[in-house]
């Protein structure tokens, strides 16, 4: 068995909203007492309110990196907030055995008049070290940051550059028994996000459990072995980060319209006449469209193209001189490998008659297909997200002497 | 059989759990906790004190240079001009031995009324007991209430009065002035969280406070069968009990400091219960 360290039951917070000013006037009291001297003062206008977070239960086991994937708003941070006791909740509870360390913000606590050593003493006790810890691990901030020319110079003579990668250095050697991340692992730059993810497998591999919330799912894959997407306060999905995050990816890649131009002739796709998801690129990888034709296509065209989740184009394939039957139909498109990186991806398929979009042709059917394709296969890349390009190819390498 | 296969152990065992539930209606004063986050309250102390003075010409000589120019007022006004009395004790001791309480706590009312505001992004972003920032404004004063004790003494030496018995006194009235400038900040700190008026109230409320006290005349002007009444300023047992405790003149300030006591305690109880009160919303509504 393993042990659970965070069990949240039924775990709501309430904010009010509608009230345009965050704290009360004095001034509105006391006119409401002299309008209504008898009644108990009332907040004057309908007070809304607002579940930021409701009904949310979950476990988290010991040793584990668990994400919090889910849109702006969506209430990962409230999460996060209600786990570290910054507020508290209005209905529901949670458990936690250890000691809770959060990060949802980078510099917290650093003030501009003190040098750099004050301040990572100032930040790292703000984030719950104690000194003893601080005076141990001063050195290794200072080289994590590579500030100590700068540690006497007050902070606000630092640059921005410097700032962020100090506030970094203070974190990332907070050691708690449960570390509580906010999406602040996307700043900064790649030589120093690389430094920061390492130091986060580190901890994790130390068997501390790290609960992380991330907008860039490429980390998410990397880290976290299960995955929680917050929707709507709520928990939607939980399971398997690959899973989860694909699914999560193909909600946001829904169009407006699936269907772009010209008359309806495709009706679904699929690979390998299973779903829309694929879990191995390194091998014959089959695409099945099905096409409901109201008259025979000659001398026509189809086109398969594969977009990411940035709208770039991966791969296009295009195929001249179809001549197709009317009716159910279905094209087979086999590819011998497509080693594209995990994540969601647009398929648009076209189909032309009497020619293709060059030679004057007649377009039937520009389709962005629905559902969006999921890769979901390992990561074989470059452990360094944005240095692993788009294509994922696994690789040997070898040493010879001469 | 345990499924844990991390080649290195854990940093430590499983502590022992903490729940998270809805703030309930009842409070309890978080000694543990605040003792668990002693080095962290002792690190706000540290940040005040530091950048208290940074960027000023003569630093921390302030500290010594306000209750000072205020004694030259002082005696040269109310003391020469209005020959308000000073029960005998010459104008500059009697002015500096109540400065000495009334700017410690005029300046932690200050520091503690803004302290909750001024640290909005910590307190929306990292967890402690909140009430290590009232306490730590009211404890970093006692730094500058050290600093300008030194030039109390250069006067006690001057002026050629010599520390008596009542001087034994002086640390338990010392305590009194925290115990009400941390009262009174609590309540101030916890209102201007949602009130923020209370930071234009506050000069007035600190103006008025310092007439009601016994700073720039002896309370003896006050008739004697109301003096009790007027401990209800616990300020006015303190500067009492400076005066009497730091030059063994007069007499002790008894039923006015036992009703100060009682009422400071009072302030302190009801402040740290509607600071708790507070706490729990404080996050959300800064």
């Amino acid at each position: 068995m393993t042990e659970s360290v965070i069990h949240v039951e039924g775990l709501g917070k309430r904010y009010r909203v509608g009230e345009r000013e965050r704290y009360l006037a004095l001034r509105d009291i006391v006119s409401h007492a002299l309008r209504a001297p008898f009644r108990r003062p009332r907040t004057p206008r309908q007070v809304d309110y607002l579940w930021a977070l409701r009904d949310v239960s979950l476990d988290v086991n010991q040793g584990e990196v668990v994400g919090l994937i889910g849109r702006n708003g969506a209430g990962k941070t409230t999460l996060l907030k209600l786990l570290s006791r910054i507020t508290r909740p209005t209905t529901g509870f949670a458990e936690i055995h250890g000691r809770v360390g959060s990060l949802l913000e980078v510099g917290t606590g650093f003030h501009p008049e003190l040098t750099g050593r004050e301040n990572i003493y100032l930040s790292g006790a703000i984030l719950g070290m104690q000194k003893r810890e601080i005076d141990r691990k001063n050195d290794a901030i200072v080289a994590f940051a590579e500030v100590e020319r700068f540690l006497d110079t007050p902070l606000k003579h630092y640059s921005t550059g410097m700032q962020m990668r100090l506030a970094f250095a203070v974190a990332a050697h907070l050691e708690p028994e449960i570390l509580l991340v906010d999406e602040v692992l996307a700043v900064g730059d790649i030589e120093f996000q690389k430094k920061c993810l390492g130091k986060m497998q580190d901890i994790s591999r130390s068997g501390r459990t790290i609960v992380f919330v991330s907008h860039q799912m490429g980390q998410m894959r990397r880290l976290c072995e299960r995955v929680f997407w917050v929707d709507d306060g709520q928990i939607r999905q939980e399971g398997a980060a690959g899973k989860v995050i694909a699914a999560y990816e193909s909600s946001n890649l829904q169009p407006n319209a699936d269907h772009v131009h010209g008359d309806r002739c495709f009706v679904r796709w699929s690979i390998c006449g299973h779903d829309n998801i694929l879990r191995d690129g390194l091998q014959n990888v089959v695409f099945h469209c099905h096409l409901q034709l109201r008259e025979p296509v000659s001398q026509g065209h189809f086109g398969l193209k594969i977009f990411n989740d940035s709208g770039a184009l991966m791969v296009g394939w295009g195929i001249d001189n179809l001549d197709i039957a009317s009716g159910d139909q279905e094209i087979l498109l086999r590819v011998p490998l497509l080693p594209l990186r995990p994540g969601a991806y647009s398929l648009v398929c076209t189909l032309f008659n009497r020619g293709n979009n060059l030679t004057g042709g007649h377009l039937i059917e520009e389709w962005n297909a629905q559902p969006p394709l999921i890769v979901d296969t390992l990561p074989v890349s470059h452990p360094q997200d944005r240095w692993a390009g788009i294509l994922n190819l696994p690789a040997d390498l070898h040493v010879r002497q001469g | 059989m345990s499924a844990v296969t991390h080649t290195i152990p854990p940093a430590a065992p499983l502590s022992p759990v903490m729940r998270i539930v809805p703030p309930s209606r009842w409070w309890v004063i978080p000694f543990a906790e605040l003792w668990d986050f002693r080095e962290l309250i002792y690190f706000f102390v540290w940040r005040d004190i530091k950048i208290r003075y940074k960027q000023t010409a003569v630093g921390s000589a302030w500290a010594i240079l306000q209750p000072f120019l205020m004694m030259l007022v002082f005696s040269l006004f109310f003391g020469k001009l209005a020959n308000i009395g000073s029960d005998g004790l010459s104008y500059p001791i009697f002015y500096y031995s109540a400065l000495l309480p009334w700017m410690y706590f005029a300046a932690a009312l200050q520091n503690s009324t803004n302290t909750i505001v001024e640290n909005q992004r910590l307190i929306t972003k990292v967890y402690f007991p909140r009430l290590a920032l009232p306490l730590s404004s009211v404890l970093s004063g006692l730094v500058d209430f050290a600093v300008s004790f030194l030039m109390f003494v250069v006067l006690m030496i001057y002026y050629g009065i010599r520390p008596t018995v009542a001087m034994l006194w002086f640390p338990a009235f010392l305590s009194l002035a925290i115990l009400v400038a941390l009262g009174v900040g609590l309540w101030l700190s916890a209102l201007n969280a949602i009130y923020r008026d209370v930071r234009y109230v506050l000069p007035f409320l600190v103006q008025f406070w310092l007439f009601a006290s016994p700073v720039v005349y002896p309370s003896s002007r006050v008739p004697a069968e109301w003096r009790w009444l007027y401990g209800l300023n616990p300020m006015a047992g303190v500067i009492e009990g400076f005066r009497w405790s730091l030059t063994g003149r007069g007499n002790p300030p008894g039923h006015l400091l036992i009703v100060s006591s009682v009422v400071a305690a009072f302030i302190l109880l009801s402040g740290i219960a509607y600071f708790q009160k507070m706490e729990t919303t404080m996050a959300d509504v800064v």
